[in-house]
């Protein structure tokens, strides 16, 4: 059994990519990632971990030699944040594609203009489509664990997909919390080396990434759609296994007090916790409310969505960002989406909030269930709401 | 010279690590030169290719002309993805995984992905001092998308972005100096070759490859698409470029400058510049501008050689 500590959920992110034994981990510092990579720095330097640290002088070249690392066939690891992963969204589009298992942790934060250090889900919204594998994480615990199952999923050969973990900056990255660390022989068991299958070697000489006149890209983007699509069922397989070992259970949705319930709330990120405080309080006072968390964002996980909220007759989605001009929240705009062709649905009311670091609190998501309820029920002018601006 | 060029044939590997069938332009000059630069060296290779010509005519699946392992990625990161692929071999080597020893990275590019769009990931690959080599095939111009400027353009060439008209005489801004740029960060190896000089080439690029710590070659590529020059004076020009100063050949070894070539003499460069149509339309005034430009920069090079290297003249 093991104790838990207390230590900030940046730095136990750090000692849990040390506990996957990384061979390349190659990052440019940005606010509020800091502390992972200083920390990640620091245990090379102290030759508690082996691997190269690759001081890099931009995020672009993080992850371009990220695709270097993990196409030769090393362990590969990089955190970023905000303009980070603006900066280097033309890589990240290259590493699914060309089937790189690259983890990464990325420390969400707001995009600017104007310039905004704290946290909102804008960074994340920006790669939606980039083919990575996304898991969003609410506390340390979850981030710990998340690390760990994220190396064993991008490189279980049926997935070989690079995978993004989602934690929200601030809120998450600079607070101290207490944390179970699995023991080192433990994850070297869950997380054993399976040889890259081709890698750049002299041995075996391949060519990737090579250029796709029209008869074949069609069939290689469908063949990345397949995979991440695929990859649903390992995820939930290593998912489960890691509580047999660990005795924590991840789900692509999350549900709290949702059976049964007729309004739901569905949060992704560290509100989730502000969140399932006052879905409590109202429980509590009887009223019938619930809540899903969204755990994984890419794959969709649209069954488990559906499942969850099935006797629901109000679905609030939470959104912490903006698809200017669009049909609301880009998640609540995907829920809509899973929900247009079933037979019976909730009716679903899409909010943005918590913009640029912008705390709701417990009164305040009281606030946002009871207006999601109002507009359920008698209908609004707008495409979305945004909750607590000042016009 | 001559005996040179009778004995060192011999020594050059049968190898072809650059395969013929691709689809370079009649004349490329850029193809040679990788060919040879690869044909320098065995096969224990790791490429990382910018996108550009040499990526585009040498690659399309299913097909590759490659015989080395080989990647491609993006058209401004290949120092930057060489740089992961020499920390990963690092790595794997020291931890004891299963991985071949003695690997070389080498990355390569256009003058485009190097002296413009990929030039900040160069700088750091090369300030950190990894063990690879940076190969640059420049032909001065974006010639894969169709003869786009590039800073590496030289002053007065026509290109379709620096267009001569009433207005303007074609390229306004001096070629940027890229080899300098490279050695200013004081890495172990700085040279700039030319295919025109294949042994040369091939010395510097198997050099720069056994160099510990970063390597930079900067090599010339005549190309008869960009430059509207015919296709069988690809050699003739390359030659013209270093004879007349244009174009120096030139090692930097631990900061220590050394002249390639001995050239008692420059020539004038309307020899190198007639036979391009990219500088049909320059006026008297301009060669003489640019004359007086080339003659003060080969002798600032001129100056460091010596003062760098006081061997250079006794061997010569």
């Amino acid at each position: 059994m093991t104790t838990r500590v207390g230590i900030e959920v940046s730095i136990a992110i750090a000692d849990a990519v040390k506990l996957c034994n990384p061979d390349v981990v190659a990052a440019y510092p940005i606010t509020p990632q800091t502390h992972i990579v200083e920390h990640l720095a620091e245990l090379v330097a102290d030759g508690e971990l082996d691997a190269e640290y690759i001081p890099v002088e931009s995020e672009h070249s993080a992850m371009s030699a990220c695709l270097g690392s993990a196409a030769s066939g090393a362990r590969t690891f990089t955190a970023t944040a905000s303009q980070g992963l603006a900066l280097m969204n033309e890589v990240v589009y290259v590493a699914a594609p060309m089937r790189l298992p690259i983890v990464m942790a990325v420390a969400n934060r707001a995009l600017s203009a104007p310039l905004s250090i704290w946290c909102d889900h804008s960074d994340m919204m920006s790669v939606r489509d980039t083919g990575w594998i996304q898991i969003i994480g609410e506390n340390g615990q979850q981030l710990v664990d998340n690390i760990i199952c994220a190396f064993r999923i991008a490189e279980d050969k049926r997935v070989l997909l690079p995978v993004m973990v989602h934690l929200d900056g601030f809120n998450l990255t600079h607070v101290i919390e207490p944390i179970a660390f699995p023991e080192q022989e433990e994850v070297d068991k869950f997380l054993k080396r399976t040889p890259y299958p081709l890698p750049l070697n002299p041995d075996k000489p391949v060519a990737m990434g090579e250029f796709a006149p029209p008869f074949i890209f069609t069939e290689s983007k469908w063949a990345h759609e397949m995979a991440i699509v695929n990859s649903k069922k390992v995820i939930k397989e290593v998912w489960n296994e890691y509580n047999k070992k660990f005795g924590r259970q991840y789900t692509p949705v999350e549900k709290h007090h949702s059976d049964g319930a007729k309004v739901v709330l569905m949060t992704m990120g560290a509100v989730g916790e502000t969140a399932s405080v006052a879905v409590d309080e109202m429980v509590a006072e009887g009223q019938s409310v619930g809540q899903i968390r969204l755990r994984l964002w890419r794959p969709f996980p649209f069954e488990e969505l559906r499942e969850s909220v099935k006797d629901t007759d109000i679905l609030i989605v939470l959104d912490r960002a903006i698809s200017y001009g669009g049909p609301g929240g880009p998640v609540a705009s995907e829920v809509k989406s899973a929900f247009y062709d079933q037979e019976k649905r909730p009716k679903i009311v899409s909010i943005v909030g918590g913009l640029g670091g912008r705390d709701i609190t417990v009164a305040g998501f009281k606030d946002l269930i009871n207006k999601g309820i109002k507009i359920a029920r008698t209908g609004s002018k707008n495409e979305y709401e945004i909750y607590g601006v000042r016009e | 010279m001559e005996k040179y060029a009778v004995y060192v044939p011999r020594l050059v590997k049968k190898r072809e690590n650059f395969a013929p069938g691709h689809r370079a332009c009649i004349g490329c000059g850029e193809a040679l030169a990788v060919r040879l630069a690869f044909k320098a060296l065995d096969n224990n290779v790791i490429v990382a290719n910018a996108t550009g010509c040499m990526e585009i005519v040498a690659s399309q699946i299913p097909n590759s002309s490659w015989h080395l392992p080989w990647i491609h990625t993006l058209f401004e990161n290949a120092a930057a993805v060489a740089s992961g692929i020499e920390a990963a071999y690092k790595a794997m080597r020291r931890k004891g995984m299963d991985v071949p020893n003695n690997v070389k990275v080498v990355a390569i590019g256009g003058d485009g992905a190097t002296s413009d769009i990929g030039l900040q990931a160069i700088s750091g690959a090369l300030e950190r001092g990894h063990d690879f080599t940076y190969i640059c095939f420049d032909n001065e111009a974006y010639m894969n998308t169709g003869i786009q400027r590039s800073s590496a353009t030289p002053f007065g060439a026509v290109t379709t972005t620096s267009p001569a008209g009433k207005k303007s005489f074609g390229q306004f801004t001096w070629k940027k100096n890229m080899p300098e740029i490279a050695a200013a960060h004081n890495i172990p190896y700085v040279a700039t070759a030319c295919h025109s000089y294949p042994f040369d080439l091939m010395e510097k690029v198997k050099k720069a490859v056994n160099t510990p710590g970063p390597a930079y070659v900067h090599v010339l590529s005549v190309c008869p698409t960009g430059w509207r020059s015919a296709t069988d004076t690809v050699i003739r020009l390359g030659r013209l470029a270093v004879e007349t100063g244009i174009f120096p050949l030139y090692e930097v070894e631990n900061g220590q400058y050394k002249m390639s070539i001995d050239l008692p003499k420059l020539k004038p460069i309307q020899s190198y510049l007639k036979g391009q149509g990219r500088f049909r339309h320059l006026s008297d005034d301009l060669i003489a501008q640019i004359q007086e430009r080339v003659k003060l920069e080969y002798e600032k090079l001129l100056g460091k050689a010596k003062n760098g290297n006081k061997r250079t003249k006794r061997n010569r």
